[in-house]
């Protein structure tokens, strides 16, 4: 496992001097790392082999730019490469010029694809549309049950099975007609997961197609999917069809390789990503974004988006202010994490942040829960200012008294402060003056390095 | 309905001609899986060849192929240069051959049978979302059943909706009642009232459903962190199985998952489903190895018993099927 991409290309590139051409040798050297990186966010092998063989005739001979490492030249390669591979900009979810539009909900069992119905239900209501869903998965027990549930707590009107409608083809037709009937214009049907290898089951959503006018059939994919992904999107693609994808639990800690993929290897768009639980927790689709979730870069941006979203712009405009500062004192570091723990798990939110995990396993536990941040602000207020300034000056003596007035132990104290330092590390290794010009950059939405949002190269 | 298990050999002979029957029956369904895995052998590696560089680097992607993570993949391989350094092998179809034994060699013999000892035993299935902790609580009642057993389910998943209607339509098909609050319920009282009821009706295991939870949640991890000391407080050695759920389907954040699941509930097994679907299944290496947990059971389909013990040899052997037949089309 590794934290950034980024540490281990400049590690690769050390040898040699910031002027010159790259030779084919430390290119190799350098693509190796990215391979790895690529392979441990579940790209799929020959995804992986094939845009490296892509960035390597690219990188091979390219000037080294005095302003920029080659490190960072090749990660910007990658970056820009993977952002066109992965869709180039936004794609959105588009609704029929003449209603109703029917959307079309498939993919494997447990992807999640009932709570992103619902979900589109209510991105379609905020885009000014009148949604019905349709209970059209007929096979997992209280599937319809469970979609009752979630649309009426919405209000959103649903059509189930009913006596003589016992088929998803047969549901999915009474739901355009109570559509047409009720004045909605926006139609989404979710149908029973299946794998991609039961045939009777494909033939079963063909039906569908052929029983409403499907205006796009999205294929919801679990972000944390494996190397199967590739399979997975080829199959629903050619057997059933497929216009785009959703990718689902993007709250969780995978680094979402499925979605190079899907885009990649079965030239499916992704026009959303799930999450979160809640019904409103359905995200925009950003290729630049995911590239660095990929590679295991960071995503500030998100990161500030949701903490504009969610918490107040006041404490957003701080937490950018203090990372731009280029120096986290522990008391800016005690009070981001409180900030941060209102944005969602501590531990998604870390990902977003270069140097989050360092951080993290630093600290010791995997993630500090409740308990253990509280543990963490005890010692912080225990300590003097000079040393909530410096704590490279915390000694043993001084050890012993933090722990001592903050209810823990020296070795506790000893593990913040080294956690500590290393996410300093993290910060400072972006370098100087020009790295907070590129976290300023990068947290207005540009790119993570000098250039990266300039178009062309 | 199966008689009561009776002491000595009978049942164990028994339960294991069953098992082998059921190997029997779903290993066509594994196949798919076998399938993939030698299709990339034969497209990767051609097996007449000597064993070069390039064929452990195509030896490397084809484990990386299966889900086996990095690590796993290269660490199988070195294993695998070694013994063919030692046993003199020359050719790349021996070499795939002393692969096999080589993962068998990972998967070395953990104890892999469920321990409900308890009175109650308490049996926790947990998972992040959509794993099929619920499908599985169900065939596992049935399994129990079959065992002559006499399982309790409760329905600690107060959180999604209709969860508790899925689950009441499991107990039924297996034939076990059922303890269920409201939604919205402390699943902590669940398993609290779950427990009571076993004991007053006589039945010597409560399987436990819970909420999918996504192991990066702090909160309804801490939750789950709950139900456990429940399970501790009102039985002594409880819970006696912790069962985490994962998807085959689900590539290398499955060793996230365990991890977190490990540290807060005191994982004892592991269930891996949807092998009816995956042709990889390597993953269950990588974790294996990582955090020494065993696999002990397997789901392969939707029906009451697509659910069994993991039997490595078997899967093995399905995996390994085929590798040296001539390419199907
Ligand atoms: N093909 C196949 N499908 C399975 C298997 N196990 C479960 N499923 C399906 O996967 C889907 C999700 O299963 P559930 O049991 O509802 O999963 P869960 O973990 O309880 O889900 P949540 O409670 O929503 O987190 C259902 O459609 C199941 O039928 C399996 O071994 N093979
Ligand atoms: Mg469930």
């Amino acid at each position: 496992m590794f934290d950034s991409l980024t540490d281990r290309l400049t590690a690769a590139f050390r040898r040699f001097t910031a002027k010159g051409a790259l030779t084919e040798a430390d290119v190799d050297a350098g693509l190796r790392e990215v391979r790895l990186a690529l392979l441990e966010a579940d790209v799929q092998y020959k995804v992986a082999r094939d845009f490296i063989a892509r960035i390597r005739s690219r990188a091979v001979g390219v000037e080294v730019l005095q302003s920029l490492t080659p490190g960072q030249q090749v990660i910007k390669l990658v970056h820009d490469e993977l952002v066109q591979l992965l869709g180039g900009e936004t794609t959105r979810l588009t609704y029929q010029p003449r209603p109703p539009t029917v959307i079309l909900l498939l993919g494997l069992q447990g992807a999640g694809k009932t709570t992103t119905t619902v979900k589109l239900a209510l991105l379609a209501r905020r885009e000014g549309h009148r949604p019905l869903c349709v209970a059209a998965d007929l096979q997992r027990p209280a599937a319809v049950e469970q979609l009752r549930v979630l649309a009426t707590a919405q209000e959103v009107p649903l059509v189930g099975p009913s006596p003589d409608t016992r088929t998803p083809a047969a549901v999915a037709a009474r739901g355009v007609r109570e559509a047409e009937r009720l004045g909605c214009d926006v139609v989404l049907v979710d149908s029973a997961g299946r794998l991609h290898l039961d045939e009777p089951l494909l033939e079963e959503l063909r039906a569908v197609r052929a029983a409403v006018p499907v205006g796009t059939a999205v294929l919801v994919v679990d972000a944390m999917t494996g190397q199967e992904a590739v399979n997975v999107a080829t199959a629903f693609r050619d057997q059933v069809g497929v216009d785009g994808v959703i990718l689902t639990k993007l709250d969780s800690d995978a680094r979402g390789g499925a979605a190079l993929s899907m885009r990649a290897a079965a030239g499916l768009p992704i026009l959303l990503c799930g999450v979160g639980e809640r019904p409103q927790d359905l995200e925009p689709f950003h290729p630049d974004r995911m590239a660095r979730r990929i590679l295991g870069m960071g995503d500030v941006v998100t990161l500030v988006e949701r903490a504009q979203a969610q918490v107040d712009r006041e404490g957003a405009a701080q937490m950018e202010e203090r990372m731009m500062a280029g120096r986290l004192t522990l008391d800016d570091f005690i009070a981001q994490l409180r900030q941060l723990r209102q944005l969602g798990s501590l531990e998604s939110v870390l990902d977003m942040v270069p140097g989050g995990r360092a951080l993290l396993r630093g600290g010791g536990a995997a993630v500090p829960d409740e308990g253990q941040l509280r543990h963490m602000e005890a010692m912080v207020l225990a300590m003097t200012p000079a040393e909530r300034r410096r704590p490279e000056i915390i000694d043993a003596s001084r050890r012993r008294r933090i722990a001592a007035g903050s209810g823990t132990t020296p070795p506790e104290v000893s593990r913040l402060v080294k956690g500590f330092a290393q996410m300093q590390g993290m910060m400072r290794s972006l370098g100087g003056a020009r790295g907070r010009r590129q976290l300023a950059g990068m947290l207005r939405g540009g790119g993570l390095l000098p250039g990266w949002d300039r178009p062309g190269r | 309905m199966p008689a009561a298990p009776e002491p000595g050999g009978g049942a164990a002979l028994e339960a294991a001609s069953r098992e082998r029957r059921w190997w029997g029956r779903v290993t066509g369904r594994l196949d798919r899986a076998g399938q993939a895995f030698a299709a990339q052998i034969r497209e990767r590696l051609p097996l007449g060849r000597g064993l070069d560089d390039e064929f452990y680097d195509a030896l490397t992607d084809v484990l990386i192929a299966s889900d086996c993570g990095v690590a796993v993949a290269e660490g199988l391989v070195e294993g695998l240069r070694v013994r063919a350094r030692a046993k003199g092998l020359r050719q790349a179809a021996d070499a795939v051959a002393a692969l096999q034994a080589e993962m068998a060699q990972s998967l070395v013999t953990r104890p892999r049978e469920l321990r409900l000892v308890g009175a109650p035993a308490v049996c926790l299935v947990v998972g992040v979302n959509g794993v099929g902790k619920t499908t599985t609580v169900g065939k596992l009642a049935h399994r129990l059943v079959q065992d002559g057993r006499r399982p309790l389910i409760a329905a600690a998943d107060t959180y999604r909706a209709a969860a508790t209607e899925q689950l009441r339509v499991w107990a039924q098909r297996a034939g076990v009642e059922m303890v269920a609050h409201r939604p919205g319920a402390d699943p902590g009282a669940v398993l609290f009232d779950a427990i009571t009821a076993a004991r007053a009706r006589d039945r010597d295991v409560v399987l436990v459903d819970t909420a999918g939870r996504l192991h990066t949640r702090q909160n309804l991890m801490a939750e789950l962190g709950k139900l456990v000391r429940v399970a501790a407080r009102q039985v002594e050695g409880g819970p006696q199985e912790v069962l985490l759920v994962l998807d085959a389907t689900t590539g290398g954040n499955a060793l996230s998952q365990a991890r977190t699941f490990q540290e807060v509930a005191a994982v004892t097994g592991l269930v891996l489903t949807k092998l009816d679907g995956s042709a990889r299944g390597g993953g269950l290496l990588q974790i294996e190895a990582a955090l020494d947990l065993p696999v002990k059971l397997v789901g392969v389909g939707e029906a009451l018993d697509d659910l069994g013990a993991f039997d490595p040899q078997a899967f093995l052997e399905a995996l390994f099927r085929g590798v040296g037949e001539p390419a199907a089309t």
